[in-house]
């Protein structure tokens, strides 16, 4: 007779004691690899010069301090661009890409899963196969396209190429093949709307968590960047650039920056973590 | 085109009404014309992305072909050189064959890694409460999402006795003097390979808690009474069956990810590393393309990664296909 467990009132089937504390052990361990950085970093930040010199270091901080934080901002404001035009760099270049790259994408990615005019299938595996290699790839004669265009150090370097990311796309058309029904878009062609109507009024408002994920992700890996390689001009330059050159005054304020500069792309997704792992229900990939 | 796209074909308002053409009327080449008539909007409405799509990545994947075969440095016109590059490159280029080495060391240790990892913190997880889940996840794909929070593990591996593990190693007496972990070629690997890992828990990490959540318990019931007799048994014939597609789609990313590798040891041990014990790929196409503007040869060597992603890829696609089998 097969033993049959409960955990919080369920019957759980096939779950052993032993099996059940060995996966706690093994992810407790990994939970430690994974935050104890995480804590030091936050610790650091907060330790005054003394403190931070003891060794072996302290997993706590005795006297926190905002030093770090006040030096960090003092630096600021000696930079020879003022930071205020950093920061005005990374939002015009985080907005106007993720804005893009969100009405291309779940344009892009609603005509390809509902229309399917001749041609589709083959756009998308073209699409599935871009994903399968990185930028690296293409780096060196995308460069020589830049150049050709006239973009090297101009705003444009770092928004447009940003609009022709395919993940976001692959992930939208993903999740409205799977939550969008036919038969409500052929409902809606029978009353007269048009396609971009359809696209608009229904396909976008039912399709949320997928391009709030999408908004997130490009929003992250765009400030995650920053401004790429190929922008000299420091008045062009972003937030993420400008604040990682001037941390490096001493370990105190670098950990402020870092503690700084990550506790946007990690505010964002807490916020949106649900609709985040809603959205990749529907990630996977048919061969 | 398909079965559905005939039968949605009359239904359509856009079709004049007079009588249209049927299906069984038509060649092949007319029917895909009308068709195209009728869908014309999607051609629009796909086009701005498909031209920047062809501008960034189809030309320069094209270019790069193509300008492999060159001796290009972008002042004078490329001049043919066939496949002088790659004979240079395997042959005559003792460097290309270490980066070549050290690629594929971090990718077999990261990439099968990272996917594993992933997947197992994903599965651990996904029969704790909901808010516990959260959290759990939280903690797990903060490092990926964090920019360059990596490198608070220079403050872990600092060479001096400031250093925090030099700090706990030199208080316990396993050490006698500090050690330069992002210095010495003994332990410059290990260690990136280990922040790269830290840093690896990202999107397919979240597809596969989403994946796992998604499987239908139904399928379990029905397992058990079948005979399945404990979770791994459950985990190999039932829960990753059922995920196949997702567990591709992490594959494709964990290989793009686990190639691409370089930035980190960047970062970490500087540039080049010492003795060029860390030197990838990536490197020496920055080298080639940044500093020796030999942009052919540079096109040679990203070619070169070019198929090591697709090659795995292949062979990661077969796997998987005997999953659960």
């Amino acid at each position: 007779m097969k033993k049959l467990r409960t955990r919080k009132h369920a019957v759980v089937l096939n779950r052993s004691v032993g099996g059940d504390t060995g996966i706690t052990i093994v992810l407790a361990i990994l939970g430690v690899f994974m935050f104890l950085p995480m804590w030091f970093l936050i610790v650091t930040a907060f330790k005054p010069l003394g403190e931070r010199n003891i060794t072996p270091p302290r997993f706590y901080v005795a006297k926190p301090t905002l030093q770090n934080f006040i030096d960090l901002f003092t630096n600021m404001n000696a930079t020879w661009v003022p930071i205020s035009r950093y920061i005005f760099n990374t939002i015009v270049i985080s907005v106007l890409a993720t804005l893009g790259c969100l009405i291309l994408g779940s344009l892009t990615a609603y005509a390809l899963s509902k229309i399917r005019f001749p041609g589709t299938k083959f756009i998308f595996a073209v699409i599935q196969y871009s994903l399968m290699i990185s930028s690296t790839v293409s780096g060196i004669t995308s460069f020589i396209i830049f150049v050709a265009l006239g973009w090297l150090n101009t705003y444009t370097i770092s928004i447009v190429p940003v609009w022709a990311s395919t993940l976001g796309l692959y992930l939208m058309k993903q999740f409205i093949d799977g939550n969008v029904s036919d038969e409500m878009i052929e409902a809606a062609r029978i009353d007269g709307s048009s396609e971009l109507g359809i696209y608009w009024n229904i396909v976008m408002p039912l399709v949320k968590p997928a391009w709030l994920t999408l908004m997130v992700t490009t929003f992250q890996g765009v400030w995650n960047t920053g401004a790429s390689g190929y922008v000299w001009d420091e008045s062009l330059k972003t937030f993420n650039t400008a604040i990682s050159t001037i941390s490096g005054v001493s370990t105190g304020a670098s950990t402020a920056a870092i503690i700084l500069m990550m506790s946007v792309p990690i505010t964002v997704f807490i916020i949106n973590q649900s609709r985040i792992v809603e959205t990749m229900a529907s990630s996977g990939m048919k061969d | 085109m398909t079965n559905n796209a005939v039968k949605e074909a009359p239904r359509n308002p856009k079709v004049p009404q007079k009588q249209p053409k049927l299906r069984r009327d038509m060649t092949k080449g007319e029917y895909i014309l009308a068709e195209m008539k009728r869908t014309w909007v999607g051609y629009v409405m796909v086009l701005p992305f498909l031209i920047m799509f062809i501008m960034f990545t189809v030309i320069p994947v094209i270019l790069s072909i193509l300008l492999s075969f060159t001796n290009f440095n972008m002042l004078q016109f490329p001049d043919f050189v066939f496949m002088d590059n790659y004979i240079r490159l395997f042959l005559d280029d003792d460097l290309f064959i270490k980066a070549f080495q050290n690629t594929m060391i971090f990718a077999v240790a990261t990439g099968p890694a990272s996917y594993i990892l992933s997947f197992l913190v994903a599965w651990f997880i996904n029969e704790l409460s909901p808010k516990v889940r959260a959290l759990v996840t939280f903690i797990f794909y903060a490092p990926s999402i964090s920019g360059n929070a990596y490198l608070v593990w220079q403050l872990f591996f600092q060479g001096d006795i400031y250093g925090y593990v030099n700090g706990w190693m030199l208080k316990m007496g396993i050490i006698t003097k500090p050690i330069l972990f992002f210095q010495d070629t003994a332990y410059i690997m290990p260690l990136c390979i280990v922040v790269a890992l830290w840093t690896s828990l990202g999107t397919s990490f979240l597809a596969f808690i989403a994946g796992l959540q998604g499987v239908d318990r139904s399928l379990y019931e029905a397992g058990a009474i079948d005979g399945v007799k404990n979770r791994w048994q459950e985990l190999w014939y039932i829960t990753l069956p059922s995920m196949r597609n997702i567990l591709l789609f992490g594959a494709v990313l964990a290989i793009t990810g686990s190639f691409g590798f370089g930035g980190v040891v960047t970062a970490l041990c500087g540039y080049p590393s010492t003795d060029y014990v860390a030197w990838t790929l990536q490197h020496h196409l920055q080298e080639y393309m940044t500093t020796r503007f030999e942009f052919g040869y540079a096109s040679a060597i990203s070619l070169v990664l070019f198929f090591l992603m697709i090659g795995a890829n292949v062979l990661v696609q077969k796997l998987l296909s005997k999953v659960g089998q």
